[in-house]
């Protein structure tokens, strides 16, 4: 790993605070300047609060001084989704329509993070509402790949991978409703876990679409994913659709479980459309599982080519559902040429919402509008059970599923963004995970002759977290794409 | 299913509470009407017999004890409203 203190893993970090080599400010301060040199390319932020930032850390230093350090969090910078409430800090879903937005609450990942002493650094950038595979649907500013910075991070995390591969943050937190955790993860270089629909609470998390979405953590390590998934995971009584789970020690369960495992290589994930690189360098990664003792089976998902379709139902018909609350009344902007009552949602919306987002919403209304709900969302719900049984049946064969995380690298800004339908075909590998319901995670497993990163993505069984993890770190021991960094 | 050029983007525009221009309303028609093809695809699915999935681990019946809580304060509540004016929401008249 690299010396500079930005780039080193939380489990590194904790172990030197815990040695009072370093101080928690020592480390923001390093977090700050690191940002304040890279932020102009990256752009990464929408926004950070210095101040808050160091009187985070101080109170850390005090807390460890005291010997009442609540754990290897403590102290540890970690990036915010502008999506996700962080009291008294703006949320602003990267949107015109909440652009002047402060949060009145902290969403309970906040309060967990904040109980487990982390600093909750920054407002990381994001397509408008989560929507998009680029970032490139933010209102407010293009994020770019800190390792080609002509090219997108992905999305719609994409200000959460981009500040941790370059440095600006040491770990971060995303969300993830059709691959926005794991497909920037893949495109920048870093690990990013979308946990099991239930797992996390979605309590203060803006909603896009409500069956799907899940807050996961972005981390430099398999193993800092899961201290982070460690600190955010668990039932929470404001989110009716949180499991009461029991919930490991997911860094303790690393260390025990070493397999070996059988992992399922699905033979639609790898039928056309993937760029050669990409498809060598999992490959190779199946060959590795091989030599490390696993049995590799070949099984099917015979669903696999609806699963865009199902989910461009499904998402945007929850998302139309979930966004007619931005009306101008209560929050948000209000038009200020609306003539009466309804004229201000007509024109509010209107004028806060972006084009994807407006899109999105067009097709959800339709798809559950009168005449048309049979077809369209009562098919997609069906078409979703066959897709989610796809993936059980599968486990009763195998342990884990193996596919690459995105088809091709990092693509160039502008390449996709005038194709919607484009744009929506790059979430391909990870979109199925989300229709059923399972965890995934994407891990660095090399580079293309162009320096770009290349994901792994592992799918796991519901609920098995640990087992994932594990199968994810006995990859990584064997390999040192995660100690790479961009030069910027 | 009803073909893509089904699709009224005025009504459901109407439906939606969005204001569109000209401009959008030509570009979404198209854009919208591409993804609509592409999904028709999932007509050629059987689905009979097969229930619908609203969750993928559905949960029922999750009770919360009846017992009052303090909610947000109201000036929390009001930090972020456009108008406001003695505790209230300040709107534009609804009833004439």
């Amino acid at each position: 790993m690299s010396s500079e203190l930005f780039f080193q893993p939380v489990t590194d970090l904790a172990a030197q605070l815990a040695a009072k080599k370093i101080s928690s400010v020592e480390l923001m301060q390093a977090v700050l300047a690191r940002t304040k040199a890279v932020d102009a390319k990256v752009q990464a932020f929408n926004s950070f609060d210095e101040a808050d930032a160091l009187a985070q850390a101080r109170a850390s230093d005090a807390r460890r001084a005291a010997g009442q350090a609540s754990g290897p969090l403590d102290g540890i910078p970690v990036g915010i989704k502008d999506v996700i409430s962080v009291a008294g800090q703006p949320l602003t879903a990267s949107s015109k329509m909440l652009a002047n937005f402060v949060s009145p609450y902290d969403a309970t990942v906040t309060r967990k993070l904040k109980d487990a002493g982390a600093i909750c650094w920054g407002r990381l950038n994001l397509d408008e509402f989560a929507m998009g595979s680029s970032t490139e649907n933010s209102a407010f500013k293009t994020t770019s790949n800190p390792w080609d910075l002509t090219r997108v991070p992905g999305g719609s995390s994409g200000g959460s991978a981009a500040a941790l591969a370059a440095g600006e943050a040491i770990a971060s937190l995303g969300s993830d409703t059709g691959g926005s955790i794991r497909q920037p993860a893949a495109l920048c270089g870093v690990v990013g876990l979308k946990p099991t629909y239930g797992l996390v609470s979605r309590y203060g998390l803006i909603a896009f679409a409500s069956s799907l979405d899940q807050i996961g953590p972005f981390g430099r390590t398999v193993e800092d994913a899961a201290v982070l998934l460690g600190a955010i995971a668990g039932h929470d009584a404001n989110d009716s659709t949180s499991f009461k789970a029991e919930i490991p020690d997911y860094r303790a369960e690393l260390a025990k479980r070493k397999g070996p495992w059988k992992l399922g290589i699905a033979k639609e994930y790898f039928a056309e459309g993937i760029d050669p690189e990409v498809n060598a360098a999992v490959q190779a990664a199946i060959a590795y599982y091989k030599k490390l003792g696993c049995e590799i089976r070949e099984i099917s998902l015979p669903h696999t080519k609806y699963a865009v379709g199902v989910y461009y139902i499904i998402a945007t018909a929850e998302c139309s559902s979930n966004l007619a609350r931005y009306d101008g009344i209560r929050y948000g902007h209000r038009s200020k040429d609306a003539t009466d009552a309804l004229d201000i949602y007509f024109k509010s919306r209107a004028e806060g919402f972006g084009a994807e987002v407006k899109r999105r919403i067009i097709l959800g209304t339709y798809v559950l509008s009168s005449g048309y709900y049979d077809a369209y969302y009562l098919r997609a719900q069906k078409v979703r059970t066959l897709i989610r049984r796809d993936f059980l049946n599968a486990y009763q064969e195998v342990d884990a599923i193996l596919t690459p995380t995105s088809p091709t690298p990092a693509f160039k800004k502008g390449e996709k963004a005038a194709d919607p339908l484009a744009m929506y075909l790059s979430d391909i590998y990870t979109i199925g995970v989300n229709l059923a319901g399972l965890p995934g995670i994407s891990l660095p497993c090399g580079f293309s002759k162009s320096g770009l990163p290349i994901g792994l993505q592992i799918i796991g069984q519901p609920f098995k977290e640990a087992d994932l993890l594990a199968i994810a770190r006995a990859y990584e021991q064997g390999h040192d794409w995660h100690t790479k960094h961009p030069t910027l | 299913m009803s073909q893509p050029t089904d699709l009224n983007l005025d009504h459901v525009a109407n439906l939606a509470r969005l204001a569109l221009t000209p401009e959008e309303k030509a570009r979404f028609a198209t854009q919208i009407g591409d993804v609509l093809v592409y999904i028709a695809q999932l007509n050629e699915v059987d689905v009979s017999g097969v229930e619908p999935t609203a969750h993928a681990f559905p949960l029922f019946n999750v009770w919360a004890d009846d017992v009052p809580q303090a909610g947000l304060p109201v000036e929390l509540a009001l930090k972020n409203a456009p108008a406001q004016r003695d505790n209230m929401i300040a709107v534009p008249k609804v009833v004439e």
